[in-house]
């Protein structure tokens, strides 16, 4: 019998099975941020065992309120960059040089096929884009993360989602995640992982990929899974160029994680994209989805385009594409943060930066912060925010604040109607 | 091992999140303690009163489907823990929430739609409690002169956990 991704994953990695159905797993990377790690790093620290399991797999980023706003803030920044200097960590990125971690991290190559990732973040299975297995876990499991290289997971089952189809005008990868958790629910996945194959998979960049698999945790989903290809080859080549004797190489080397062909599952489940039409979520839980002509005209307060589901350079190209020559409605406030100083950098260069600050945006440094409520964009009660991050829970951006996800297109279009609207209109 | 059982607080509502649980604003703080008022702030539930008695008093949680949902932050466990609830019993978890309960020591228990129905039933009782024995895999739900056993499975590695204290412990003797 074939293996899927996840299983052949879990084999390569497995330490032992201390219980049957629990299996500790060797970790190839321990992301940390700011926000979730002090208090790990306290424990080891109370504990005596402040220690970490190797320099080079654990990579650390101060990303959620930055640069710190308060005193709290400042505090947590203070004790992961001194853990990061105490114990060399290479891989630390501070105010400067940081940016969202799911950006940042996979845009320097620290995510590759077939890797066991874990970090005190749901949103870890973004990283499921490269065909790693990645979970968010607690600060109790990065803790042991840090200090022995392992995580115990139950091996979760695996739903196949064949994804076919081209994407139709104003449709992307935003739209079919919503769709997805829509059509599964907020516990679809729960205990499983969400495998994803198909044309309109093929067809996508990394970034899409990345977008698809972020929101994997929106329907429980222990991690999201793409099929390595030579998609993620030509991603990941600057950095595995002198590993490879060429491209095939590396794809002959990295499909050896593709999922068998008769890999069993728990479910498959088959989407046919044509037919897809942007998709904006309506109330409090993000399976809660309508299409962008049932939502047209709902009101709004504030525009977000930014976060590790969709602040990445492709995001920005999309959304300038339409705001390009508009302005924002008068009724409306925009702010852009692009998930990381490269992609700032890019957006920049390109003009893209100059179409938003044009159009009346706000652009802010690579952050979390509105995404989850705690700076640069915090809702007040009764306000409304269209945002291409991922997650509408009440309160989420702000106490009292309700939040529509969607795609930078649909965004984009909304910031200039004042009004959630259809981009199709605009390309 | 922690204590367990104690009176019951309802919260009759499946997919209660995280943020709702603990709001992220309050993830600055660097401390356990520090949680404690913040306790299911955000919940927004007929009758309930994140500031109240029950809540006040409460040592176990009774909820629906999908509890915990969203967010990975261990500080929803945490902020139970320092209001000292040790244990939540609902029809389902999301996995980071119950990994995240059985990891700091705590229990995350899962029962059948129709034992639930029979315990929210004791909702409006003032003397609702629960007493469990983690190891025997039974609780009492008792109130209003009333008193019923229901069983219920961790799986072993879980119970593992709970009766080593957390994971922590757990791991370092073990890797």
């Amino acid at each position: 019998m074939g293996k899927t991704t996840a299983e052949k994953i879990f084999d390569a990695h497995l330490v032992n099975e201390p219980f049957p159905g629990t299996k500790v797993l060797r970790l190839d990377a321990v992301l940390c941020h700011e926000i979730t790690t002090p208090i790990a790093i306290d424990d080891l620290i109370r504990r005596g065992k402040d220690r970490i399991f190797d320099t080079t797999k654990i990579k650390a980023v101060i990303d959620h309120v930055t640069p710190s706003k308060d005193t709290k803030t400042a505090t947590q920044a203070k004790i992961l960059r001194d853990w990061a200097r105490r114990h060399d960590i290479k891989d630390f990125f501070d105010v400067g040089a940081n940016g969202v971690c799911h950006a940042l991290f996979p845009e320097r190559g620290f995510i590759r096929p077939g890797y066991t990732v874990i970090m005190g973040d749901s949103h870890t299975c973004t990283h499921g884009a490269f065909g790693a297995f990645a979970a968010g876990v607690g600060t109790t499991d990065l803790e042991v993360g840090i200090l022995k290289g392992v995580c115990a997971f139950r091996q979760p089952k695996t739903i196949k989602f064949n994804v076919n189809g081209t994407l139709p005008k104003g449709v992307y990868a935003k739209d079919v995640i919503l769709h997805i958790i829509g059509k599964i629910g907020v516990n679809g996945a729960t205990d499983r992982v969400m495998e994803f194959h198909g044309s309109t998979i093929d067809d996508m960049s990394m970034e899409s990929r990345m977008t698809l698999c972020n929101m994997a945790i929106e329907a429980g989903g222990t991690s999201g899974i793409c099929q390595p290809d030579m998609t993620t080859v030509e991603y990941l080549w600057p950095f595995i160029k002198d590993d490879f004797a060429g491209r095939e190489a590396a794809l002959a080397d990295y499909s050896e994680w593709r999922a068998d062909a008769d890999a069993e599952y728990d479910q498959t489940i088959e989407i046919d994209v044509a037919t897809l039409q942007p998709t904006v979520t309506f109330g409090y839980k993000p399976d809660q989805v309508k299409t962008v002509t049932e939502m047209a005209g709902a009101p709004l307060d504030q525009i977000y385009i930014g976060s590790c589901t969709n602040g990445r350079i492709e995001d920005l190209r999309i959304a300038a594409q339409i705001l390009k020559g508009h302005k924002l409605a008068p009724n409306v406030r925009g702010i852009l943060s692009p998930a990381t100083p490269a992609i700032f950098k890019s957006a920049a260069k390109e003009g893209l930066i100059d179409i938003f600050m044009e159009a009346g945006f706000c652009v802010t440094n690579p952050t979390c912060g509105a995404c989850l409520g705690m700076s640069n964009g915090v809702l007040a009660n009764d306000e409304v925010c269209a945002s291409t991050t991922n997650r509408n829970f009440m309160g989420r951006m702000g106490k009292g604040g309700m939040v529509h996800l969607m795609s930078p297109a649909t965004a984009a279009a909304s910031a200039i109607e004042g009004k959630i609207a259809d981009p199709r209109k605009y390309l | 091992m922690k204590t367990f059982g104690g009176p019951v607080l309802f919260l009759d509502r499946s997919d209660i999140n995280t943020d709702e649980i603990i709001p992220a604003k309050y993830l600055t703080e660097i401390t356990k303690e520090d949680l404690k008022p913040y306790i299911l702030e955000d919940l927004k539930l007929p009758g309930f009163d994140p500031k109240g008695e029950k809540t006040r008093n409460a040592r176990v949680v009774v909820s629906r489907a999908n509890f915990g949902c969203g967010s990975s932050r261990e500080h929803a466990p945490w902020v139970f823990e320092v209001n000292g609830i040790t244990a939540v019993i609902a029809e389902s978890f999301a996995r980071i929430f119950r990994q995240n309960m059985f990891n700091c020591g705590m229990a995350a228990i899962e029962l059948p739609v129709a034992d639930l129905d029979e315990i929210f039933a004791h909702s409006g009782e003032a003397d609702a409690a629960m007493s469990i024995d983690i190891e025997a895999g039974v609780l009492t739900m008792s109130g209003g002169g009333k008193q019923k056993t229901f069983n219920f499975e961790i799986s072993p590695f879980d119970k593992a956990l709970v009766l080593a204290g957390g994971w922590v412990d757990y791991a370092d003797q073990k890797y």
